[in-house]
């Protein structure tokens, strides 16, 4: 099946700069796909290069199977909703919406009545008349939101979609995203730096490092099986084993990730393995206590039920050998 | 706060006096215009008329420069719109290589004394043999004429957000679409009120034209000269009222423009 994008060897330098370094990434029709990684790490330059806002300096870029580059951004099938919204500060919401819609000369009644559908998708009925300077952060994002619908992309970009939203708007405008990609069924790529954002609206997710793609995969294989002491050390909570650590355990020399629910704490007497309990933090349901084992420092999350560990303690740390999964990279 | 302060009335009268000093003298232009003396300035006028706005409307000289000074005015102003909008833009959205010193090298002419400009164009028109004519006339004007265009354009382009004109490109537009539906519309105010002061500096300027200008007379030539050798004085005092008014209009309409500005172009964010 074709790809809805397909990179190929993709670089984006800016003079020294390798602000995208020979990126692959092939993403599926209807996916909803997620480019995470902190600030400056290439995800944003990878969106405007699928954009077209910026040309690759090397590599192949396809758009359901066609050569994008030296296609400009407005012979693309392709859709931003910017980070800063970008609205047209002197037309109101409904022509707003409508604009790529007067661009195509549909007349003036039916594009109001697209562009009033698109404003009933984000829940922004009788918003028309409105100007963007009145509305309020979060709706005008919906605006921007379906303004790059109303056209019906076969692929949406969003860069930092939620960031600048507060935390209880973002938590609705996720589920809201997700159903509105669910019935529209257009593939959604979106630029987040927030690892929790990432993993749960996302189908696949690519972790971007120095313009690098680290790894990518389902949030559960980013989660539970990092490739990379970055991946693991980002999309956080895992625990990072040195090779000397996990050399005592199977064997092999590599680092390793244990995620935090994978320890269980047992009495110290006759354990194979004893830690002393460095830290302890209630958090209702469960417990989390920090450990130091063999030269090692872990986390572990137990249930707060029967666990009366306390700081400097020596307890027993059991988990499967198979919980540890060990890195393919160095870094 | 100010608003509810009263000012203490030595400040008051101070501003008062000051006022005064500015704009009496302009008082008293205007009233010359009605007085019935014909050769000299007398105070008080011995006695008021209107006949000198039926004479002026009947001086053919007095036409020919007026006609002259719109002419030049307007084609520098198209100039400078056009000349001004080009070099902002490129300014405030693109990087490259020696961008301050283009800004400042813009902004000079207007800092220039006017008689440097003025001897600077003249030496360089007989250099290039250049006859004087019309065009060296509106070639001199563009030269300060730019500079407000430039300034207006550019402080609107860098309060206008540069993700627009890519929302613009991304939703299907080409570069002359993005132009028309979203640059103009955005920095449209800010070059009706560029083009208005250019149109008003250009329309009473005295030092560049006299510089660059052969046999043509425009109206501030015309005016120049009238005072020196006087023939039905009060004339120039009725067309200066004309000027007075013709330059006052465009300048307050241009301040009203771009006072409320930062509405019209930075709700974008």
């Amino acid at each position: 099946m074709t790809s809805a994008v397909s990179l190929q060897q993709v670089s984006r330098h800016f003079g020294p700069i390798r602000a995208m370094d020979a990126v692959d990434l092939e993403i599926a029709p209807g996916e909803f796909f997620a480019m995470l990684g902190p600030s400056g790490s290439g995800k944003t330059t990878c969106l405007r290069v699928i954009a077209g806002f910026e040309q690759p300096t090397a590599g192949h870029i396809e758009i359901f199977g066609e050569t994008a580059e030296g296609v400009p951004p407005y012979r693309r099938n392709v859709n931003t909703v910017f980070q800063d919204y970008a609205l047209f500060p002197h037309l109101n919401v409904l022509d707003n919406v409508a604009y790529s819609l007067m661009l195509r000369k549909v007349d003036k009644a039916e594009r109001h009545r697209q562009a009033e559908d698109a404003l009933a998708m984000v829940k922004l009925s009788g918003y028309g008349a409105r100007r963007p300077g009145q509305l309020s952060g979060g709706q005008r994002q919906r605006v921007a939101l379906a303004r790059a619908i109303v056209n019906r992309p076969k692929v949406l970009l969003l860069d930092e979609p939620l960031g600048a939203l507060d935390l209880k708007l973002r938590e609705s405008m996720q589920e809201e995203l997700k159903s509105l990609q669910r019935s529209l069924g257009i593939t959604f790529i979106f630029v987040t730096h927030d690892q929790g954002e990432a993993l749960s609206m996302a189908d696949r997710v690519a972790v971007f490092s120095d313009g690098k793609v680290m790894q990518v995969g389902t949030p559960e294989e980013i989660y539970n099986r990092p490739n990379s002491r970055f991946v693991a050390d980002f999309v956080g909570s895992s625990n990072l084993l040195p090779p000397d650590f996990t050399a005592t355990i199977t064997g092999q020399r590599a680092w390793a990730s244990l995620r935090p629910e994978a320890i269980h704490i047992t009495p110290s007497d006759g354990a194979a393995m004893q830690g002393r309990v460095t830290a302890r933090s209630f958090m209702g349901s469960t417990v989390r206590l920090g450990l130091y084992v063999n030269g090692a420092s872990l986390h572990a999350v137990v249930p707060a039920s029967g666990n009366s560990a306390n700081v400097d303690d020596m307890v027993g740390v059991l988990f499967a050998p198979e919980a540890l999964h060990l890195m393919e990279r160095e870094t | 706060m100010s608003s509810e302060t009263r000012a203490p009335w030595p400040l008051k009268l101070a501003s008062a006096a000051g006022l005064a000093f500015l704009l009496v003298p302009l008082l008293i232009i205007f009233v010359y215009a009605f007085t019935t003396e014909e050769r000299s300035f007398v105070w008080p006028p011995p006695g008021l008329t209107l006949k000198w706005f039926a004479v002026a409307w009947g001086r053919t000289d007095l036409w020919s420069a007026l006609t002259l000074s719109v002419q030049v005015a307007s084609i520098s102003t198209l100039i400078a719109l056009i000349l001004g909008t080009l070099c902002a833009a490129a300014v405030s959205q693109t990087q490259f290589f020696g961008r301050e010193t283009i800004s400042l090298l813009v902004i000079l002419p207007i800092a220039l004394p006017g008689i440097i400009t003025g001897m600077a164009l003249r030496s360089a028109f007989s250099i290039a043999d250049i006859p004087f004519s019309f065009w060296t006339i509106v070639l001199g004007h563009a030269t300060f004429c730019v500079v407000v265009v430039y300034n207006n354009a550019v402080a609107r382009f860098r309060r206008t957000s540069g993700s627009l004109i890519e929302a613009s490109m991304d939703l299907g537009a080409d570069g002359f679409q993005t132009f028309r539906h979203v640059i103009l519309p955005n920095i449209g105010t800010a070059l009706l009120a560029g083009g208005m002061l250019a149109f008003a500096l250009s329309f009473d300027e005295v030092i560049v034209t006299t510089f660059t200008a052969g046999q043509q007379q425009t109206l501030p030539l015309w005016m120049l000269e009238e005072l020196i050798r006087p023939r039905q004085r009060p004339v120039t005092n009725v067309v200066a009222m004309v000027v007075v008014l013709v330059t006052t209009l465009p300048m307050l309409l241009a301040f009203y423009l771009t006072r409320d500005g930062d509405q019209i172009a930075g709700s974008g964010k």
